[in-house]
């Protein structure tokens, strides 16, 4: 064994997509020492991947916009399960974050009048998405990246060490938060290269490790996505809120088998493309909701005019918020008019010109080219639902994104919950992970000026320690990627986009069955750059994610958002002012209801309250707000 | 509908390594990655790749198929002939780690060499004004995944490694016109640095880099040539020289 590598920070990073860049720069500029830690190579993050853009109301397009109209529609996606204060400040602070990244170098496509341009998305009123093409993800991870190179050279020309402030820690995995008198004290882990360990203490940790997907079979996810930051922060003692929550994206590829799941942007309907069955219908007319019937066209004409002119006509039912869309086109291939691969046709190609795709759509083109064969300027392309996002995670204060119960502990975009309710609208991700990616900066920066660091025990060290050699130490136990495909095949069949209580009731046997045999994981070969080895600490967090997901959801008897159960058909009033609030007691995850924070009256006084009607009792509509 | 394929797999580490012979099943429709990933899964647990997104937007599981720089997640098993050996390798301008994976820290070193972007002092939140063919330009470049294909092919590093501390490579010469191009960039002198400090004229133009560029960013004809020009314009015409002096940017 080789000697531990200790370091010590005053806040620790944990995550190098979009919220934990952000976060890193807001705490380094607020003076402190900062280390980010990252799974892959500085600059992978699966923020690349974010395609359609980021959602500000900077009203460049149409001037009707402002930060009320987007807290509508968050709300709306969110059917009003968001936490108010969350969805309040995103949609007040957006803005602010995509100028300054345009102050950092960042380059957005521009409109006429040489303004950042914005564009139409699915639940938003009005064209709102910043963006680049659609690559819009990849702009702010570069321009994040930058910007750390930046303070870099600063301190490199200041102290002589571009790492005197800020560090990356590439290719590293945290297994373990440690606390020490009730409050954060580090964190501990291992470089992926070599396998020796690493010690890091921090009075302050920020959790920014994004999403679940690789829970599931069919995702959009990269290998990243094992609910690392849920799972750590559930064994710190946060909570986890609202887990049942999961957004299937509507258009995933579903051919050829090597792409199955992997993203095709909402920009695409959004730049006019159509879903079609495999009798030709355009079949989305059929799947508008009561609470949607007056903001999307129920006829081909009206959604066709809506293109060439937003302000008189009712948006496209295609631009439905995703859990709509995806529940639509679930529906279709069950009712046997799907594809022989079990999607529906979208279809850009009769729309809008050749060049004009090849434009706006230059990665979606590239990828079907290069690796369907298909080309979507000639011919539609095949898709079907994907596990996308995850609504629910870390229970967080709004302001601070400090987790709550556990001092020194902050979550900021998609491992935290509350923000987006029950289902996210596309585009909002990419403002949250900067809007909250800031706030985790100053919530940690405040809290670390505020106390005092506590060391990190021997016991401690040697408990994380143990954890890490224990599957070296086992011959002959069970294979981390069986365990995981099974689980895979668990969640995807049972706790996926339809659900009912019996099958959540079995998946929860399951999964406990398959987290008792990884206890038993050994590991083959020695620990440098050891997938084997790599997989068995990811298993173990995706499963107590899957765990805290098929718990609260059975418990949630209604359909709402990003959970459907087919026993529970309805939005109900009484369900809508309940948080699932998961915790781990040391051996499982235990699932209790919370009240939701109602809506103040300044906030509640935005809507038309016959809009608010089809959400609330009629208790909390003759309060009036809760203040 | 399963075929099996022959792969030959390059396993070792720093030390000592060696082509390993496998027989593997390939489904319709997959690329090298999937196939790689079923070796992973089922015959060498501890065979090292990196890997993220499977959809050529990451730049991670960059790697040498068949002796060509290439993203395993964006080569499909079907343009190979049937029975086809398929060697592959770790990228071969950088040292390795283990099995298909390299240490690529020289390029973020390089990236740090780079100067940043310098915002206009007098410019505040959203007052900017581009034209969207203005901002083209540099977008081009700003496509880029940093996969390291282009590092990894370029004969002035490949096999010179005398050459690395003294060459920044193509990845940085598109960040340089990236920058040099950006509508605003206050910094002045980017091309001459990039000739003088990172190697410019070290390129003799044979446009390798371009025709592995999975983003087919054209690298050669888009950005290296043009600051090549300008810096020869600049340094060479002494009406030009004076000209850079009183302008606030240079060429």
């Amino acid at each position: 064994m080789t000697e531990l590598e200790r370091y010590k920070y005053d806040v620790l990073v944990i995550g190098a997509g979009g919220a934990g860049l952000r976060a890193a720069v807001e705490a380094r500029e607020a003076g402190l020492r900062v280390a980010i830690i990252c799974k892959s190579l500085f600059g992978k993050a699966h923020t690349v991947m974010a395609e359609g853009g980021a959602a500000a109301s900077m009203g460049n397009v149409n001037s009707g916009d402002n930060w009320q109209v987007h807290f509508r529609d968050t709300m709306r996606g969110g059917k009003f399960l968001n936490h108010y204060r969350m969805a309040e400040l995103h949609a007040k602070e957006s803005p602010d974050r995509i100028y300054e990244l345009e102050m950092w170098g960042a380059l957005f496509d521009r409109t006429k009048e040489g303004k950042i341009s914005q564009r139409n998305f699915g639940g938003h009123e009005y064209p709102r998405l910043a963006h680049v093409g659609d690559r819009t993800g990849l702009e702010l991870i570069r321009t994040m990246q930058q910007k750390i190179v930046q303070l870099q050279q600063k301190d490199a020309r200041e102290y002589g060490d571009a790492q005197a402030n800020i560090r990356v820690f590439a290719e590293l995995t945290i297994t373990e938060i440690i606390k020490e008198g009730g409050k954060v004290a580090g964190a501990y882990g291992y470089w992926r290269e070599g396998g020796n360990e690493v010690l890091f203490e921090a009075p302050a940790v920020v959790i920014a490790t994004g999403g679940v997907g690789k829970t599931f079979k069919i995702t959009s996810n990269s290998w990243e996505g094992t609910g690392d930051g849920h799972a750590l922060a559930l064994k710190a003692g946060a909570n986890l809120v609202d887990m049942e929550f999961l957004q299937f994206h509507p258009t995933g590829m579903v051919w050829p088998p090597s792409v199955r799941g992997i993203l095709v942007t909402e920009s695409v309907r959004g730049e006019g493309g159509v879903l079609t069955n495999t009798l030709g219908e355009r079949f989305m007319f059929k799947y508008i909701p009561e609470v949607f019937k007056d903001k999307y066209a129920d006829n081909e004409e009206e959604a066709d005019r809506w293109y060439l002119d937003q302000d008189n006509n009712r948006r496209p039912p295609e631009l439905l918020p995703r859990d709509e869309v995806a529940r639509a086109i679930n529906s279709e291939v069950k009712a046997g008019r799907g594809t022989e691969h079990g999607g529906v046709f979208l279809d850009v190609s009769k729309r809008i010109p050749a060049e004009v795709i090849k434009k706006r759509l230059p990665s979606m083109w590239h990828q079907f080219y290069e690796l369907a064969g298909v080309d979507i300027t000639k011919e539609a392309m095949e898709v079907g639902p994907t596990c996308h996002y995850v609504m629910g995670g870390v229970e967080v204060e709004p302001d601070t994104a400090a987790a709550v119960g556990v001092p020194g502990l902050f979550a900021a975009g998609e491992v935290a919950g509350g923000m987006h309710g029950s289902n996210r609208l596309g585009g909002n991700s990419l403002s949250d992970l900067l809007v909250f990616g800031r706030r985790a900066g100053m919530g940690a920066a405040a809290y670390v000026k505020s106390t005092t660091p506590v060391a990190v025990s021997d016991a401690s060290v040697k408990a994380a320690a143990d954890r890490i050699q224990a599957p070296f130490t086992r011959a002959g136990g069970e294979n981390a990627y069986s365990l995981h495909q099974e689980l895979q095949e668990v969640t995807h069949n049972l706790v996926g986009i339809i659900r009912t209580g019996s099958e959540l009731q079995d998946a929860i046997g399951k999964i406990a069955e398959i987290r008792k045999r990884s206890q038993n994981v050994s590991v083959a070969g020695d620990r440098k750059f050891n997938p084997g080895f790599h997989l068995a600490f990811d298993l173990d967090n995706m499963l107590l994610v899957a765990e805290s997901t098929a718990k609260s959801a059975i418990a949630r008897e209604e359909s709402r958002g990003g959970h459907t159960r087919d026993d529970f058909p309805g939005m109900s009033d009484k369900w809508r002012q309940v948080n699932h609030i998961s915790s781990y007691n040391g051996s499982e995850v235990v699932v209790r209801e919370q009240k939701l924070p109602a809506l103040p009256k300044e906030l509640f006084d935005l809507f038309d309250v016959h809009e608010l009607e089809k959400y609330m009792t009629p208790e909390e509509i003759a309060k009036g707000g809760s203040n | 509908m399963a075929r099996k394929v022959n792969l030959r797999i390059w396993r070792g580490d720093s030390n000592s390594g060696s082509l390993q012979n496998v027989e593997v099943d390939a489904n319709e429709g997959e690329v090298v990655l999937d196939v790689i990933h079923r070796v992973q899964a089922t015959q060498m647990g501890d065979l090292a790749v990196r890997w993220n997104c499977k959809a050529g937007k990451c730049g991670s599981c960059s790697m040498e198929i068949n002796g060509k720089p290439r993203l395993a997640c964006m080569t499909r098993m079907s343009s190979f002939e049937e029975g086809e050996e398929i060697t592959v390798t770790p990228l071969r301008a950088f040292p390795v780690i283990k099995d298909l994976v390299t240490d690529v820290s020289f390029n973020y070193k390089k990236a740090l060499e780079i100067p940043a972007y310098e915002h206009p002092a007098d410019l505040g939140p959203g007052e900017a004004r581009m034209e969207q063919i203005d901002v083209e330009r540099s977008q081009e470049f700003r496509k880029c995944i940093e996969c390291f294909l282009c590092q990894d092919t370029c004969h002035v590093i490949r096999d010179h490694e005398e050459n690395k501390k003294s060459f920044a490579g193509p990845r940085f010469f598109i960040r340089v016109a990236e920058l040099d191009m950006h509508p605003l960039d206050m910094l002045k002198n980017r091309k001459r640095t990039a000739q003088e400090e990172h190697g410019l004229g070290m390129c003799n133009i044979t446009k390798c880099c371009t025709e592995v560029c999975p983003e087919h960013i054209r690298i050669t004809d888009n950005a290296i040539i043009p600051m090549k020009e300008r810096v020869v314009d600049v340094k060479y015409d002494p009406a030009r020289w004076l000209g850079s002096k009183i302008r606030r940017r240079e060429g």
